[in-house]
């Protein structure tokens, strides 16, 4: 058994975990560990700011399914990570967070850079560990990763003190994860509940799926397709839920909640069976919620127990991982199909008919009048670019709205947004992360003006790894999201939302030896962004939108998800129930 | 409309797990009534028992809230149960003269004992269901000012009702301090 430092049994022990990137800042207590990766093949990508290392961590674990790992020393280089280890919660997204502590001598003494990383990330993570003792740490790094993609994914922070990553230790490279006693993981479902399920399913005349971020973990994406081509049901998705569903598929009708399609929202409170797998019944999807699928008994399938019940009482709860859970529903659809199926199958082709005609009725829509350049027109050219096939990552606010609105997805994992927590910042450091993992594929990160300002430091990232990111930034001059509310609900009095003095892009860009450059006018908008594309590094293109516009379909805050805002001084849509 | 939850559960003995559990209540503004918690027959699991104040609709979900910690092994609500709940209270009562002997004797009646004697107090030691302590505590604060260290509720589920699972005596139980 070889004798190494701790820092050294660290970094052995990511790389024995699969790690490929360490997204990082180093400092003080951490320096054993650069000294290490100073000759180390695992590669560190130095990011420019802690909070863009957990959003770059994310970034690749968003693109891969494999954790993201992310490192920064004590103290003020812990409590950065804090906001990317949040919202990797919140999304359910794997990544391990390592952090440095002041040596053992000096905790809770208020010693230079400390910090209680133990504490402060304890509500941060699904996990967290202080590794005081140089036997545990090899363990205590598998345990990490093994808990941040187990079951219902998340960040698990891992903070050592500086005389543990100093000190030597046996390593043996073999070492195995002592069972964990707490951690239990429930993935196949109990058949009696899938048998419920079936029979719920069955006796639906107006099923309705509803699909969310569990799809994606859990690689299901194959399995939800089939169940609803199985079911003949609508399928609508959450804004993690994008992808799940390839967009062009017939039975795919958008996102449903606040700025949800006509066809998800009118459908979901129609229908008569709501199927959500995956989801969490977040307020941002079932607004007022004794007004949510108001005829409908649900069937709601999650890997975590404590989601079922939670906001929504499920009349059938399966707790399993989705893609197991699934391939048993299938399976037992496909054997009744021809017996239980046909009972109904009326009544749902009619419902499915219904669900399609609103669709092609009710699309997304703008005003495409007007001589700025509309940023729905801009999102329409970037879903062109992409065809359906780039990663594309967001920030927070009305660009993340359009994005979702109107770019195609033919896969999963090609679409990041900060969903939960809703972090502006998070789209340029992801992109950073995105185009690590999958350096063939087009990465386009789309952010605001608002949200690129707080993400701008990664252009340096960008510039020095030469990593060919598209930047678009939808630039409406000020902080849309917060503006469209004080137009509809603050009687139009605008306060601090004026984003002023945004640097000139390409100048921007210059300085930092990448290319760059700004568009205002409708007509010059495909030479621009072709410019851009055609570019091989990196490129930050400034596209200067109409600042008054705002996101549509809209359900006001604690509204019905029925009483949405179709289009700007419109009435609000009323549902005709059984119609 | 909060109610008064009990909780029992078992944890590993490792650091954090009481932050945890902790945590998940106080992040919801929940108020911790009391708390107790001590190392069972096998040393590395600890019983845990909590009293909280808990919104009716939210009991179900903060079980299965702590139940998923990766340190907790399972949580129960005995709130509606009939489990066995005890408390233990040290009582420092200050009287002096002819009352002492009066006090004794009410003492008796609620099986509390003398611990520590001096010419002007009394400390008794008493064990029981919160609602014993607080009567007795109703009837001695009438000779004098008392002092009071309570231990907090502790629960434990009658056989054929306990859910949790039951450690099982380790050597190392004795060894350990």
């Amino acid at each position: 058994m070889a004798t190494l430092s701790g820092a050294q049994i660290l970094i052995e022990s990511l790389a024995r975990e699969g790690a490929e990137f360490v997204f990082g800042y180093p400092g003080g207590v951490t320096l054993p560990v650069y000294d290490v990766l100073y000759s180390h093949p695992l590669r560190h990508v130095l990011v420019r700011h802690e909070q863009n290392a957990a959003f770059a961590a994310q970034g690749y674990a968003r693109a891969t399914g494999k954790a993201g790992v992310c490192m920064a020393t004590s103290g003020p280089g812990a409590t950065n990570l804090t906001t990317g280890l949040v919202d990797a919660l919140m999304d359910s997204i794997p990544v391990v967070a390592i952090t440095g502590q002041v040596p053992q001598a000096l905790i809770g003494r208020d010693a230079f850079q400390e910090a209680d990383t133990f504490g402060i990330s304890r509500s941060a993570t699904k996990h967290n560990y202080l590794v005081k003792d140089i036997g545990e740490l090899a363990q205590t790094i598998h345990e990490a990763f093994y808990i941040a993609t187990s079951g219902r994914p998340g960040p698990v922070l891992v903070d050592i003190t500086k005389d543990v990553l100093i000190a030597a230790g046996p390593y043996s490279g073999t070492q195995r994860m002592e069972p964990l006693r707490g951690y239990r993981l429930k993935c196949e479902p109990d058949e009696e509940s899938v048998e419920r399920a079936v029979e719920f399913l069955w006796n639906a005349d107006r099923p309705y799926i509803y699909a969310g971020g569990g799809v994606i973990s859990s690689g299901a994406s194959a399995e939800l397709v089939r169940c609803s081509e199985l079911l003949e049901a609508p399928l609508a998705h959450t804004v993690m839920g994008l992808g799940a569903m390839p967009t062009g598929h017939p039975n795919f009708i958008s996102m449903l909640g606040m700025h949800g399609s006509y066809a998800a929202n009118m459908g979901v409170t129609e229908c008569d069976a709501l199927v959500g797998i995956g989801v969490r019944f977040d307020d941002r999807v079932t607004g007022r919620l004794d007004r949510f699928a108001p005829n409908a008994k649900v069937l709601h399938v999650d890997i975590d127990a404590a989601e079922i019940n939670k906001n929504r009482r499920a009349d059938v709860g399966v707790v399993g991982d989705a893609k197991a859970v699934l391939r048993r529903l299938n399976a037992r659809l496909e054997e009744t199909r021809a017996t239980l199926g046909r009972e109904r199958r009326g009544a749902r082709l009619a419902w499915m008919e219904r669900i399609r005609r609103m669709k092609r009725e009710h699309p997304f829509v703008y005003d495409r009048s007007g001589g700025d350049i509309k940023p729905q027109a801009l999102m329409e050219k970037l879903d062109a670019i992409s065809g359906g096939e780039a990663i594309v990552t967001v920030d927070v606010g009305q660009h993340q709205m359009w994005a979702a609105q109107y770019l195609r997805f033919n896969r999963p994992r090609l679409w990041q947004s900060s969903s939960g927590l809703g972090s502006m910042g998070f789209g340029v450091p992801a992109a950073v992360g995105a185009k690590f993992a999958c350096p063939d594929r087009t990465v386009i990160s789309i952010v605001g003006d608002g949200g690129f300002m707080m993400s701008m430091p990664e252009l340096g990232t960008i510039a020095t790894n030469r990593l060919p990111v598209k930047i678009i930034v939808m630039n409406n001059n000020t902080l849309g999201m917060v503006r469209q509310w004080q137009e509809l609900f603050y009687d139009k009095r605008y306060s601090e939302v004026a984003i002023e003095s945004f640097p000139d892009a390409s100048l921007l860009a210059a300085a930092f030896g990448i290319s760059g450059g700004s568009v205002t006018q409708p007509d010059d908008l495909d030479a621009a962004l072709e410019h851009a594309f055609a570019e091989p590094g990196p490129y930050l293109l400034n596209v200067q939108v109409t600042p008054e516009e705002c996101v549509y379909p809209m359900v006001p805050a604690g509204g019905a998800v029925d009483e949405m805002i179709l289009q700007p001084d419109a009435e609000p849509a009323e549902a005709v129930v059984g119609d | 409309m909060t109610v008064h939850q009990l909780i029992s559960l078992l944890v590993e003995n490792k650091p954090g797990a009481l932050m945890r559990v902790a945590g998940v209540l106080t992040s919801r503004g929940y108020n911790i009534e009391s708390l107790t918690v001590a190392r069972t027959l096998d040393p590395t699991l600890s019983a845990m028992t909590i009293v909280a104040q808990v919104g009716e609709q939210g009991r179900d979900l903060l079980i299965k809230q702590i139940s998923r910690l990766v340190n907790v092994i399972k949580a129960v609500d005995l709130t509606d149960s009939r489990a066995v709940r005890r408390e233990l209270a040290l009582i420092k009562v200050y009287v002096e003269g002819d009352k002492r002997s009066s006090l004794l004797r009410e003492a008796e009646i609620f099986r509390a004992r003398v611990v520590d004697a001096s010419p002007k107090a009394y400390t008794l030691e008493v064990t029981g269901s919160p609602d014993k302590l607080n009567a007795l505590i109703g009837l001695l604060h009438a000779y004098g000012p008392i002092e009071m260290v309570r231990s907090g509720a502790m629960a434990m589920a009658r056989a054929k009702q306990n859910k949790l699972p039951v450690p099982r005596y380790s050597e190392a139980y004795l060894s350990e301090p």
